[in-house]
């Protein structure tokens, strides 16, 4: 593990000369790398990537999202993901491979306006991407609230192997359920939400900053 | 007509020929758009709101490999002296068109397929040079919306008055003067995105006009810098560093 040299970046600025892997977030003319977004521009190991601080969700195959149900046609539903893509979850994955649609209603599983858990199955370019709800802890959320996060902030809210996220599941009580969209939702006992949800903005709002976790366990001690 | 700069060289405002008019830039302006910006340049005050990237309606402008880029410049009723009809003039759908044109060679469309982002230049004010502030506020709201731009996007303008080479014209020597020569430019990679020119210059003449021009955008590009480093890291750009 090399040293990792970090610095600010706005789009256009550069962020180093010579024969690095680009990873994201940035671009290349001739032997300069440049950033395309504003940042955080990180260089390892001959690697460079800027962490964008603003930015919309880009679907991922494999990622946990949140949506919401915003309409059914005769064999999917459509979803939105918070992204600038809508996601499609098709009724053969809900009802099984005997899927008919002339014996199966899809507003019996999921009606409009209805929040889900489910994962991305796949996803290209060209194509919108498709959902699955089979798998521990996918499907219809109830009971709880919803909170909406900028997507970038994210990997902060989770920390690193879920410490943030413990962090703030003990403290509250609550469980937390992470969309990589920037949809999270709270399930708990009413204080518990309360200060789940409080803790959730201060992670947002201090994302960039260093000494996050100390300050989130102060936050938590501090009654919220 | 009387004379638009004195023999001492100062023009009507009291600025030198090599002199912008004051500039401020405010990011992050409006909550409910994906990015936004304010700009005072001069007398100019214009918001820049960007919406996007979305899904395209109606879906047949949609590209297959690529965003749509569609920009709305437009001056509200108040902005000039005498009341301005609300729809748009002629004018300003040519200027639509050529910001979108300036604009669009820094935005990474490919990354987008099938989708739309919508750039809103809306004119509360206006002075001289608002095609050139309105593509500087929108590139500043374009980098504060997420969007990946291979570089920001100045404009500032350059002209001839009473003869004289002068850099960013206010109304006056826009409207009395000889010649106006809107420019914008990507500071960092050195490429220009826009070139205008109305009136009349000798080669020479353009020559000098649009360093001067240049000159002016990359002054420019360093208060866009401030407002995007003041908003994002909390300091200006000398203390990062």
């Amino acid at each position: 593990m090399g040293v990792v040299k970090r610095k600010y970046v706005l789009p256009g600025d550069l962020i180093v000369e010579g024969n690095y892997q680009i990873i994201s977030n940035a671009y290349r003319i001739g032997n300069k790398i440049y950033s395309m977004k504003v940042g955080m521009a990180e260089i390892t190991n001959g690697k460079v990537k800027v962490i964008p601080l603003r930015g919309p969700y880009t679907p991922r195959v494999d990622d946990l999202v949140l949506g919401i149900i915003v309409d059914y046609a005769p064999l999917a539903w459509t979803v939105d993901i918070n992204s600038y893509f809508e996601a499609f979850l098709p009724a053969q994955n809900v009802f099984g491979k005997n899927f008919n649609p002339e014996v199966h209603d899809l507003t019996r599983k999921f009606k409009i306006g209805d929040l889900i858990a489910a994962k991305i199955v796949s996803f290209e370019r060209g194509k919108d991407p498709m959902l699955t709800v089979s798998g521990p802890g996918l499907g219809k959320l109830t009971r709880g609230e919803l909170v909406r996060i900028s997507p970038v902030k994210v990997p902060r809210l989770i920390g690193k192997k879920g410490s943030m996220s413990k962090m703030i599941e003990k403290a509250t009580g609550c469980e937390l359920i992470i969309g990589q969209n920037g949809l999270v939702f709270v399930r708990g006992p009413p204080e518990g939400i309360i200060k789940a949800i409080k803790a959730i903005k201060f992670v947002e709002e201090q994302a960039h900053t260093s000494g996050l976790t100390q300050n989130i366990q102060n936050f938590l001690k501090g009654g919220g | 007509m009387g004379k638009l700069i004195d023999e001492e060289g100062r023009r009507v405002d009291g600025r030198k020929f090599n002199e912008l008019r004051p500039i401020r830039i405010e990011v992050g302006v409006l909550k409910n758009a994906d990015g936004s910006a304010y700009i005072e340049h001069g007398g100019n005050k214009i918001v820049v709101a960007i919406y996007g990237p979305k899904e395209t309606h109606p879906k047949f402008m949609a590209l297959p490999d690529r965003a749509i880029l569609r920009c709305r410049y437009h001056m509200a009723p108040y902005s000039t002296e005498e009341r301005k009809p609300p729809q748009p003039s002629r004018r300003e759908i040519e200027l639509s068109k050529v910001i979108r044109e300036a604009l669009e060679p820094a935005i990474k469309l490919e990354e987008f397929p099938r989708t739309a982002i919508d750039v809103y230049i809306e004119v509360l004010q206006s002075d001289g040079g608002s095609r050139g502030a309105g593509i500087t506020a929108a590139s500043v709201a374009l980098a504060d919306a997420g969007i990946p731009m291979k570089d920001l996007v100045v404009g500032c303008a350059a002209g001839k008055v009473d003869g004289q080479i002068v850099l960013d014209l206010n109304d006056l020597e826009d409207k009395e003067g000889e010649a106006d020569l809107p420019v914008a430019i990507m500071p960092n990679i050195g490429q220009i995105t826009l070139l205008q020119m109305d009136g009349l210059l000798t080669i020479d003449e353009f020559k000098k006009a649009l360093d001067l021009a240049i000159e002016g955008c990359k002054k420019i590009h360093q208060i866009q810098r401030e407002a995007l480093y003041r908003k994002y890291f909390g300091t200006s750009e000398a203390e990062s560093k």
